[in-house]
């Protein structure tokens, strides 16, 4: 305890005498937070753009098409298959996801968005947080992701249009929104909910397509009755029903078209970025330690032990540290208010606490040589007596 | 009579340079006792400093004894050292002495804080210390808001604050001027008599000795001469005068 004491205050001291020197550290390491949180922001929102769908989802399994590598979009069931994953003991409901992408043209600005086609009450349709539920059949009703709301304006009870390419023409369907999800997005695109029906009516399809009326799903979500059970129920629905593949919703997500390589990439350039961080506090350390030398071999030699000497260092690392990842931080959370919403960056994310836990670790992690480098130095030769 | 604080006994310490081995403590006996003040002189290279870095237990030796209040340095691990180092030593170099970013009192009291002994009652004794080495307008500046004359004196302070058994200087005027040296070791010696310490100040410059008790002459290593009394010691000073 007197150990801790005593390398508290002095380098607590340190840090107050030379308060602009340290200063200048922890804005350098301010920087390398606010650039690491804001790599961990894009990851988490591209991430959330991404799959926030599929991740949100009321399932345990999704079913796709046998051979279609657990790719949604390369996925297309027959309807039947829906019936016949029900049936399944062991499965509590199950219900067909249609997947498209559309325009909302009845806006200042043209919005892109994703139109998912699902059963209400069924997995697949994602909890109201306002309105109601569409009506079934043709009934040109949607629920639209609070995203959409975001971005355009709209409310529940207002009437978009949305364009559609079918065949070689461009038409035109008028929805009504009546109910409002949140945090639905799907393929980086704020979501529409619709019923099948209408769903097949307003997809863009190609010409051969337009002859059938069908709305084919192309993945089916399954809850279960027993939510632990997935891998074996996994492996019944493959045995009873034909023509299926079946994965969990960490593998649906994997298998998203580009997701495993966008966050791969993100996570080395966060992972490059930390490592630059404990190179450069490291260095900052070093250098100081070396200045500090003789100092060292003063304390050392009236009588501070090592633990003293490294505990000291260490605490004082911790504190700079501390401070620049706040003041990074802080100005992360700044620089968030003034971001629209149309840039993926989320800041409240599992990544942004972790890279927060991270940059704190990777003061003391840089400034380990410079902390076994000041334990190593012998008195007499720092203070030139031998 | 005072007891011994600090008694060397036929001390070694070698050195292999280039496969040839060099005494730079050569088989040196001596004893110091509480309350007095010597001087250790020598031309450079004579193993002054290599001497003092021994008894400041710094440094092993390849054979011989140093005991301080009686306990044998050889009979210690690095744990004891430092402890020995911390309570029974008070310390002064030549330069760097003070931690930079603590004021002259806090520098005093950190010998007090490392002993565990830091109060109120030992913060007004190292304020009056400081305002004794007349620094009691400096308690709160910084060393290098300081002269090399004042810094000094702030190490005397830290070197007695904490009442240890043997204080040892290094050179610790080799950076001041004349007058201001004679200064800090005139009042260096008042306090080792004052506190009844045992000193030992390491110079090469003659005229510092006429504040000391006793001058240990070295040379290549040996102890060859000491001056004792009053009248040896004022004809050394002034010879080195002269």
């Amino acid at each position: 305890m007197k150990n801790i004491y005593l390398s508290s205050y002095l380098a607590i001291k340190e840090v107050i005498r030379n308060r602009v020197r340290f200063l200048m550290v922890a804005l350098v390491i301010a920087l390398i937070t606010l650039l690491v949180l804001f790599i961990a922001a894009l990851g988490e929102g591209l991430s959330n753009a991404n799959r926030q769908y599929v991740a949100n989802l009321d399932a345990q399994l999704i079913v796709f098409l046998e051979k279609s590598d657990f790719s949604i979009t390369a996925s297309r069931l027959e309807t039947n298959t829906v019936k016949a994953v029900r049936r399944v003991e062991g499965v509590a409901d199950a219900g067909p996801i249609h997947t498209s992408n559309s325009e909302i043209v009845s806006l200042p600005e043209p919005l892109k968005i994703s139109v998912l086609g699902v059963e209400a009450e069924r997995p697949g349709m994602p909890l109201l947080i306002e309105g109601r539920q569409f009506r079934g059949g043709e009934a040109r009703e949607a629920v639209m992701d609070r995203s959409v709301a975001l971005r355009t304006g709209l409310a529940v009870g207002d009437e978009i249009e949305i364009r559609s390419t079918q065949g070689t023409e461009d038409r035109f369907y008028d929805l009504k929104i009546v109910g409002l999800v949140e945090e639905q997005a799907y393929f980086f695109q704020p979501t529409i909910f619709v019923p099948p029906a209408t769903w097949e009516l307003i997809r863009p399809q190609s010409a051969s397509d337009l002859e059938s009326d069908t709305p084919y799903p192309n993945i089916i979500a399954v809850k279960l009755t027993d939510p632990a059970s997935t891998e074996e129920m996994r492996l019944r629905l493959t045995n009873q029903i034909s023509n299926i593949e079946v994965a969990n919703i960490q593998t649906t997500i994997n298998n998203i078209p580009g997701y495993t390589a966008q966050q791969g990439t993100v996570q080395t350039q966060g992972a490059f970025t930390l490592l630059i961080g404990v190179l450069v506090i490291g260095g900052f350390f070093q250098i100081q330690i070396l200045q500090k030398i003789p100092q060292i071999g003063v304390l050392k030699a009236i009588g501070s032990s090592n633990l003293v000497v490294g505990l000291s260092a260490v605490i004082q690392i911790i504190v700079v540290t501390a401070i620049g990842v706040g003041i990074g931080a802080m100005l992360n959370y700044l620089f968030s208010l003034g971001l629209p919403p149309t840039i993926p960056l989320e800041f409240n994310g599992m990544r942004s606490v972790i890279a927060i836990l991270l940059l704190l670790l990777i003061g003391p992690l840089g400034g380990l040589v410079s902390i076994i480098y000041a334990i190593r130095i012998e008195p007499l030769k720092a203070l030139r007596l031998g | 009579m005072s007891n011994v604080a600090l008694e060397v006994r036929d001390l070694v310490k070698s050195f292999t340079v280039d496969g040839l081995t060099i005494n730079a403590v050569d088989n040196v006996s001596f004893k110091i006792r509480s309350g007095e003040f010597v001087a250790l002189v020598g031309p450079s290279g004579s193993g002054k400093t290599t001497l003092l870095s021994i008894m400041a237990a710094l440094l092993t030796p390849t054979s011989g004894q140093v005991l301080i209040d009686g306990v044998d340095l050889a009979s210690m691990n690095e744990r004891l050292r430092v402890k020995l180092r911390r309570e029974k030593i008070g310390f002064t170099f030549q330069s760097n002495n003070l931690i930079p970013f603590l004021t002259a009192q806090e520098n005093v009291e950190f010998m007090l804080r490392l002993n565990g002994r830091v109060d109120h009652a030992s913060r007004l004794r190292s304020g009056e210390l400081l305002a004794r080495l007349g620094l009691q307008d400096r308690l709160h500046n910084l060393p290098g808001q300081m002269s090399g004359g004042q810094q000094q004196r702030v190490a005397i302070a830290r070197a007695l604050i904490h009442q240890p058994a043997v204080v040892l200087a290094d050179e610790p005027t080799a950076s001041l001027d004349t007058e201001r040296a004679l200064q800090v070791v005139e009042t260096f010696a008042h306090l080792i008599h004052e506190n009844n310490r045992a000193g030992i100040i390491v110079t090469h410059d003659l005229r510092m000795c006429q504040f000391v008790d006793r001058v240990l002459q070295m040379q290549d290593g040996k102890l060859v001469r000491q001056y004792k009394t009053r009248d040896e010691i004022r004809d050394l000073v002034r010879g080195s005068v002269h």
